[in-house]
């Protein structure tokens, strides 16, 4: 995992605004991407994680605050200038040039000789797996392959930052899957700090150190992967990231540390401070990952138990999904088991017992 | 954030940089459009004094140009005849950019469009004069039909009348309107076809209520594209119009070239091109309330 | 209605467009004086007298020069308008845009006539400069809608990508944007030289003493003893479109398989 000091920031956004005519794209945005940081911007399309990305390249100009690079302020600075370097949504192979080609593009006004040259660019072929496939033709490519190239363009020139728009929206599940695991490696391999844009939630789970999740221009939150998904700060950035069930819960008080709540259906609950992320007062909700919510079979005990009907099922081999009437309680709940050996499939209109855990909860007022 | 930044900023923005571009062709254009659109429009208003030109503010050449009924004949005819010749041009084309759209294979489509411009590119003049040779009392047309005996002596009604020109024009307009056609034709998403049928529609009813509303604005814009340069045209009525088939075009260049009277040629042109105007808006606003109103 | 009535229909059509194209060449090698069936036969004399005739050279010579300098002028602005009109958003777009698209449905005798006024009030005397103005105008709509296929064909972020390469605005059009784009650039100094040469109505009224083949021609068909002749020029002129058309008509298929995209159509 990461250190506990945090890297020094290679970026740093100062309350970056960005306005097309009235409409307002970026509201705000602070924050700092650390050396070497495997770095996300999540959030539905139209939140202006693409903006704010052009804006760091230089294709945007920001209408209002600072974008340091490297300690530098890049106001004025034409991308040609700027020591990052971008993947494309669509990849941007240059069509009428050799896979060779493209990937060397970068390196017409470098100093170094044809020789050397040609060296980077079949190094940073192996690099991405296409050694070998320089005298290609740009357009006889798969899309998995004009990633690499694209990949090996950008890199070749050693940026401080990697910029990458979308790069496995265009790939097919299992492709995307495999690059997944292979951005990941590559970005430790060379060391560079790695932006990353997506709308796939999982993608940017499974791939970052950190994620700042966007919506309306904003940053709604900005936390690595694990507390991003336990401890969402709002409820919004909960429904997005993950499914996460919601329900009525009043605030009875506070005992020292501890908020007491009462859950609809579900009873009374101590919750810690940081399950509180926006303050502890009157009507709220809880929030409540479906597989923090266990079925009881057959006699088993816990804690904590509360009683509902089975109101549909939803079978997808290793996990079955239930929607759970609670007694008590307005909707339904969905709660998640793993198909383990021996253990039964419910059906809907069963009555069923489940267990839950205070530790699992985020209040939302 | 100082000026120099702020400057600099809205010089770099997408609207400056566009206007940018776009100003050598826009600065062209008003000077070799707009500019001499608006002299016309002066010259209309003033009066020609044997080699000098009165340009005392009068509408006296208005007054001549609509009280002389030669004028207004012209002007009449030329209307119907370019009517007739966008009536006739696009019930022509459409059933070619229909066959070329739904009928032929993709990978042929623009061999098809090919052979359908081909004929458009070469030499206007020689193709009009053409027309003349094949229509003439002794031409092809005659000779065919006569020697299958299905007439016994040539027909004189097909050369040197508005028959002529209206044969001859809506050749020489067939690609212009064939292609807005077929693109609106091509923009049918086919599924919408098989949905109507599959609701109950047979061929023609789906012909009716799906393929022909929504080819209408190519329809339209075929209809504009052949009308209005087919009013100012001046090489068909003067090779194979005859007396009876010259239009107003004609007339303005007389008033220019040989009676030397700019003004009222000038006056002329101006109420040709509001008469074009008001009746394409007027199609225009026609068609719209036709295809979106409420039935 | 079924395919097959259609494809009857679609071939007499096509013969009706191409009849009086086919005719042309008849009377050209056409041993005979009168243009009529039936034909008399073979001779290449008129080819012959083509190149005895000093007015028609010099015509040639106008009509080839007015043509050339068009077709540079119009594609110089026909790319400047087709890529502010693919790439860039500007106010009053839409009646820029328009305007300048204008003289593709303006009835030519219209641009013709106000051209002509206009010019003489600024005491311009008409000459093959003020027909290439004229032709400038016209044809720059046709190079806008052939350039606008070529800059919509190109993927934005081509030219991002080079500039976050470190390349500068400049070196990007040189790499990038102009061998992508020049089958457009091809096809459209073509299709504007071909609607140049054969233009005839600007050039009627603007050419003054300096007639350009059309207008040449126009004063020959008064002369029915030199409608042989005529025929013969008109065969060269339309074999010289059509050969012409072709070529264009190569290059925008060769862009658009150097863009790796599938053909949708022909021009326009």
């Amino acid at each position: 995992m990461r250190d506990t000091s945090p890297p020094p920031p290679i970026i740093t956004l100062e309350g970056v605004e960005k306005y097309y005519g009235d409409y307002h794209a970026l509201r705000g945005i602070s924050a700092e991407i650390g050396q070497g940081e495997f770095f996300s911007l999540l959030g539905p399309s139209g939140c202006g994680k693409t903006t704010l990305l052009r804006a760091i390249a230089g294709f945007e100009d920001i209408s209002q605050g600072r974008i340091l690079l490297d300690g530098r302020d890049m106001e004025g600075v034409p991308p040609n200038k700027r020591p990052t370097n971008m993947v494309f949504q669509s990849y941007a192979i240059f069509p009428h040039l050799s896979v060779a080609e493209n990937v060397g593009f970068g390196l017409r006004k470098s100093s170094l000789s044809a020789e050397e040259k040609k060296t980077a660019v079949g190094e940073a072929l192996e690099m991405v797996g296409l050694g070998g496939y320089g005298t290609r033709a740009a357009h006889a490519l798969s899309g998995g392959q004009r990633q690499r190239v694209a990949l090996a363009r950008a890199l070749i020139l050693k940026p401080k930052v990697l910029l990458l728009d979308e790069p496995l929206s265009a790939l097919d599940k299992k492709m995307r899957e495999q690059m997944q695991t292979e951005l990941r490696r590559l970005q430790r391999q060379v060391g560079i700090t790695f932006i990353l844009v997506t709308h796939d939630q999982e993608e940017a789970l499974i791939m970052s150190d950190r994620i700042a999740v966007m919506f309306e221009g904003e940053i709604a939150q900005l936390a690595p992967p694990q507390e991003l998904y336990r401890r969402p700060a709002t409820r919004r950035v909960g429904e997005f990231i993950g499914m996460m069930n919601f329900l009525p819960a009043e605030v009875q008080g506070a005992q020292g540390d501890l908020v007491e709540v009462d859950v609809a259906g579900l009873g009374r609950a101590k919750l810690a401070q940081d399950q509180c992320p926006m303050g502890a007062a009157g009507k709220a909700s809880i929030g409540l990952r479906p597989e923090s919510l266990t079925l009881l079979f057959d006699g088993q005990g816990a804690e904590r138990v509360a009683a509902g009907t089975v109101d549909e099922v939803t079978y997808y081999g290793d996990m079955t999904y239930y929607d759970i009437q609670l007694d008590g309680a307005p909707g339904v709940v969905s709660v998640s088991m793993r198909n383990m050996p021996g253990r039964r499939v419910l059906e809907r209109g069963d009555r069923a017992d489940l267990a839950w855990d205070p530790r699992a909860m985020v209040l939302f007022c | 954030m100082g000026l120099s930044t702020r400057l600099r900023r809205a010089a770099r923005t997408e609207s400056a940089r566009g206007l940018a571009l776009v100003s050598p062709p826009l600065f062209y254009a008003l000077l070799m459009l707009a500019a001499p659109l608006g002299t016309i429009l002066l010259f209309s208003f003033w009066t020609q004094d044997f080699l000098t030109i009165d340009r005392t503010f009068t509408l006296d050449n208005y007054r001549e140009a609509l009280s002389d009924p030669l004028y207004g004949e012209l002007l009449f005819r030329s209307l119907r005849i370019a009517g007739a010749v966008t009536v006739v041009t696009v019930l022509l084309a459409f059933p070619i950019a229909y066959f070329v759209s739904f009928h032929v294979r993709p990978d042929r489509k623009s061999l098809w469009l090919f052979l359908i411009t081909i004929p458009f590119w070469t030499s206007y003049l020689i193709r009009v004069f053409l027309w003349r040779v094949i229509l003439a009392f002794d031409g092809p047309v005659n000779g065919t039909l006569m020697g299958l005996g299905i007439i016994d002596e040539p027909l004189s009604w097909i050369l040197y009348n508005a028959n002529a020109v209206v044969i001859t024009l809506a050749h020489a307009f067939a690609p212009f309107a064939i292609l807005p056609i077929f693109v609106s034709l091509e923009r049918i998403d086919r599924s919408l076809l098989e949905a109507a049928r599959d609701l109950g529609e047979n061929r023609v009813m789906t012909f009716l209520r799906v393929t022909l509303p929504l080819a209408m604005p190519g329809v339209l814009a075929a209809t504009l594209i052949v009308f209005i340069p087919t009013i100012g045209d001046y090489v068909t009525p003067r090779l194979v119009g005859g007396s009876g088939g010259t239009m107003i075009a004609n007339m303005i260049q007389t008033q220019f070239m040989r009676l030397n009277n700019a003004p009222l040629g000038s006056t002329l042109a101006v109420i040709a091109m509001l008469s074009v105007t008001v009746i394409s808006v007027a199609l225009i606003l026609l068609t719209r309330r036709w295809t979106r109103g409420p039935r | 209605m079924r395919g097959g009535g259609l494809k009857t229909y679609a071939v007499i059509y096509l013969i009706f467009l191409y009849a009086p194209i086919v005719l042309l060449p008849l009377f050209a090698f056409n041993d005979g004086t009168i243009i009529a069936f039936p034909l008399q036969g073979f001779t290449t004399h008129w080819f012959a007298e083509l190149v005895r005739t000093e007015a028609l050279i010099e015509a040639t010579v106008n009509s080839l020069f007015i043509a050339v300098v068009t077709a540079i002028l119009a594609t110089c602005f026909g790319l400047f308008a087709a890529r502010a009109g693919t790439r860039h958003r500007f106010p009053a777009k839409a009646g820029i845009m328009g305007f300048i698209m204008l003289p593709l449905v303006l009835p030519e005798i219209i641009v013709a006539v106000s051209l002509l006024v206009a010019m003489l009030q600024v005491g311009l005397s008409p000459s093959v400069w003020t027909v290439i103005a004229g032709h400038v105008l016209i044809c720059t709509p046709f190079a806008i809608a052939i350039l606008n296929g070529s800059f919509a064909n190109m993927d934005n972020s081509l030219e991002e990508a080079a500039i976050d390469l470190g390349e500068t605005q400049l070196s990007t059009f040189r790499l990038i944007t102009l061998p992508l784009v020049m089958p457009g650039i091809i096809a459209s100094l073509l299709i504007c030289f071909t609607i140049s040469l054969d233009e005839f109505i600007i050039a009627f009224f603007l050419s003054g003493n300096e007639p350009t083949l059309p207008v040449y021609l126009w004063g020959q068909l008064r002369f029915p003893g030199r409608l042989p002749v005529i025929m013969a020029l008109g065969t060269i002129l339309v074999a010289l479109s059509i050969l012409l058309l072709i070529t264009a008509e190569y290059f925008r298929r060769r862009g658009l398989r150097r863009a790796g995209l599938k053909d949708t159509g022909g021009f326009l």
